[in-house]
């Protein structure tokens, strides 16, 4: 694993979002998401930091990240693209929109594009099954999304 | 206290409230089978995730089967511990655990003494319907213990030790579902984690998933190697559980045994670790009494409590964990290390040979010993102080690899001079056992008084942390004892605080001591074997005839032949060690 050194005012920041959990080790998973939507992503040397604040081992940290799909090691692009294959999305055809954008943009699940503006992941679930299939840019939610669209929503980002 | 009445399989039984079913039928004979389940019961230490399903029963008015090891009785319930309905769904997980597991077992380290393949016989099995994907997950080998993954039935054993039990962290369930193992942070080996090589997760492992490096290999080359003179030293803890591997009740003191094996398996000498253990304590005992008579002068500098340093794994442990603190512990080398050093030194003298032509051959019932007989500070030139550092269990194998009928042979004695050792050498092998030998000791050099009394009752037993004052003749030694590397944190944290008011701690690794070692015969969840294992130290500490390490004849000749006196300059150098800051 390449080791990052990470910058101090990035340590701080992690430090703080533990305290505001009061450095409590069942809070683990609110400090986890809190530090990787500033960060983006939960590489090693964060988990570490994390676990010594937490006054937990640093594979219990790493025990959690990789069991929820939500939570990751690798950088995301400046344009993270979600697939729902949730239930409802994936009977009406969200692999179909996940293969869709893979094609275009020439990334597997969990990788950014060589220009870092897009990563693909997919999710479990927004909550909005009604508008099934659905993708999420950002905060940015698409309902009934087909691959036919795909092209449409990745133009969107593009020249941003 | 509230009282519960149920049946259990027609026979009515009265129990506690807060009993679970597995409890309550176990005390009727009804001994329902579990695997991820462990309880070790005076040690407070249990397992008990719920997760493999095996101990299922039925219960009356229950619409699905209960896990009896995670469900309370309850008042008027009826149990079912063999129904049809029961006898089925424990063959179904059963099989359902077998279909992603390798079927290697004729050729597995853990073959004979695997609770997963006693199980599946136990069940029945003879026919796996469910085929599907097997997980491949590489190999870790560190320099003491192996990981291979594929055979983890997720059962959580370990974890329970490496976390709650040790605080060590190294070992968590990581990833979901299919891809689910249990490893260390990142994936990393072993070798490269704050692992201590304690060794309690490959104790407690059900299946061939944890074991230890093999290295009787090693042994029986170099015992056929015509060039090579091969001596053997043997940890106080083996000689109170070898015996089990011959299907010996626990307990069994089979010293005398022991010795005549090692002799037919072609040992040219047949030593003692515990002679070894009685030169750690002239040794360590001559800190502890320099460190206090500072103390008492007013030198603030000194520190104290002394802390033992036997134990590799608790050694690695400070030295990852509470590396601000590698000064208060006694620099004394553990027994084997001590061994090694005079082994190849002034015994290699004395048979006028090379260090190099002498390989000295550890019995341990422990796995870090391995790590640490490979650690540099032991070696010269590269020739360490000990070749190959085996587990008990490995010795019963080489014993059984040689057609020895181990129960039938008859009582030797350990070859002189490194063989002869007393009583507080022997108790080394439990917890308590080295403060005790280490007070009988440092009290008689003290007062330069006879000791009223040799057995020191309030510094034995089984609690995790205990205390005692005990009376120099006036002046109160305040000493502490813990097993288990957690209850090692809470003193160590105590100290950090400055909270701390001993004088020495005793620090061993493994619940129970060296009795309890990661290498030991399997105890498979049944604590009192560890009982029995330090009643018979006890007991071989009551028969011999010398009891204080300082009046070993032996010992007193070594340190007039070579050594001097205790912490002399060729003491520290051959006997004492430094420590590292390993984060």
């Amino acid at each position: 694993m390449p080791k990052i050194k990470l910058a101090e005012n990035t340590v701080q920041l992690i430090k703080d979002i533990c305290k505001e959990f009061e450095n409590k080790e069942s809070e683990l998973i609110n400090v986890l998401h809190q530090v990787q939507s500033k960060l983006g992503y939960l590489p090693a040397e964060v988990q570490e930091v994390i676990a010594k604040e937490l006054k937990t081992s640093v594979a219990k940290v790493y025990g959690v990240v990789t069991f929820y799909s939500f939570f990751t090691m690798i950088p995301q692009g400046e344009n993270p693209i979600s697939i729902c294959m949730g239930t409802a999305c994936y009977v009406r055809g969200s692999e179909q929109v996940l293969n869709e954008f893979k094609r275009q943009l020439k990334v597997e699940v969990g990788e950014s594009t060589e220009d870092g503006k897009f990563s693909i992941n997919c999710l479990r679930c927004v909550g909005a099954c009604g508008l099934a299939p659905v993708v999420t840019v950002g905060e940015k939610v698409y309902g009934r999304v087909a691959p036919t669209d795909v092209k449409k929503i990745i133009a969107e980002y593009r020249n941003h | 206290m509230d009282i519960v009445n149920l049946t259990i399989d027609n026979k009515p039984v009265v129990v506690k409230s807060g009993t679970t079913i597995l409890e309550a039928a176990s005390g009727v004979g009804m001994h329902i089978p579990t695997l991820c389940h462990m309880k070790l019961d005076d040690l407070n230490i249990e397992n008990k995730p719920g997760g493999c399903r095996i101990c299922v029963v039925e219960v009356e008015g229950r619409r699905n089967l209960a896990p009896a090891c995670c469900t309370d009785v309850s008042e008027g319930m009826k149990i079912n511990t063999h129904s049809m309905r029961v006898i089925n769904a424990r063959r179904t997980v059963m099989e359902l655990i077998l279909s992603d597991h390798p079927f290697d077992c004729l050729i597995c380290a853990k073959s004979g003494n695997c609770e997963l393949q006693d199980l599946a016989h136990n069940l029945g099995i003879r026919e796996i319907h469910y085929k599907g994907e097997q997980s491949t997950y590489r190999e870790d080998t560190s320099p003491a213990i192996i990981r291979e993954v594929d055979k983890c039935i997720m059962c959580r054993r370990c974890e329970t030790m490496c976390n709650e039990v040790q605080t060590v962290g190294v070992l968590s369930a990581i990833n979901r579902g299919f891809e689910s193992v249990v490893s260390p942070a990142f994936e990393m080996n072993l070798d490269h984690s704050v692992c201590t090589y304690c060794g309690q997760c490959v104790a407690v492992c059900p299946t061939g998933a944890l074991t230890e490096v093999d290295e009787t290999g090693k042994v029986i080359r170099a015992l056929s190697d015509p060039t090579k003179t091969v001596i053997v030293q043997t940890a106080p803890a083996v000689r109170a559980a070898l015996g089990e591997e011959f299907g010996m009740e626990a307990g069994s003191l089979v010293t005398g045994k022991m010795v005549a094996a090692l002799r037919r398996l072609g040992f040219d000498h047949v030593f003692d670790t515990d002679f070894a253990a009685d030169l750690t304590i002239m040794e360590e005992g001559t800190e502890l009494l320099n460190r206090l008579g500072k103390h008492l002068a007013g030198d603030k500098d000194v520190k104290l409590p002394i802390l033992t340093s036997c134990c590799p794994a608790w050694v690695k442990f400070f030295e990852h964990q509470f590396p601000e603190m590698k000064d208060i512990p006694s620099t004394a080398r553990s027994p084997q290390q001590m061994f090694g050093a005079i082994a190849k030194t002034y015994f290699a003298d004395q048979l006028g040979i090379k260090r190099e032509d002498l390989v000295v051959v550890s019995i341990m019932p422990c796995v870090a010993k391995k790590y640490e007989c490979g650690r540099d500070e032991f070696k010269t030139n590269d020739n360490p102080d000990v070749d190959h550092a085996i587990t008990t269990r490995e010795l019963a194998a080489l014993i059984k690899l040689s057609n020895i009928e181990f129960k039938s042979l008859p009582n030797e004695d350990f070859d002189n001079p490194l063989g002869e050792s007393t009583g507080a050498g022997v108790i080394f092998g439990t917890t308590g056992g080295v403060i005790e030998a280490a007070v009988r000791t440092a009290y008689e050099i003290h007062t330069k008084k006879e000791l009223p009394r040799l057995d020191f009752d309030e510094l034995r037993g089984m609690e995790g942390i205990r205390e005692a004052t005990i009376d120099f003749d006036g002046l109160p030694i305040k000493i502490g004892i813990a097993h288990g590397l957690g209850n090692a944190r809470k003193l160590l944290e105590d100290i950090q605080a400055g909270k701390s008011e001993f004088h020495a701690i005793e620090i061993m690794s493994c619940p129970g001591g060296c009795i309890g070692g990661g290498g030991q015969p399997y105890h498979h969840g049944d604590a009192g074997i560890l009982k029995k294992r330090q009643a018979a130290l006890y007991q071989e500490d009551k028969n011999k005839t010398l009891r204080k390490s300082h009046e070993n004849p032996h010992i007193i000749e070594l340190y007039e032949k070579f050594l001097g006196e205790p912490m002399s300059e060729k003491a520290h150098h051959l006997l004492h060690t430094e420590y590292f800051d390993r984060t």
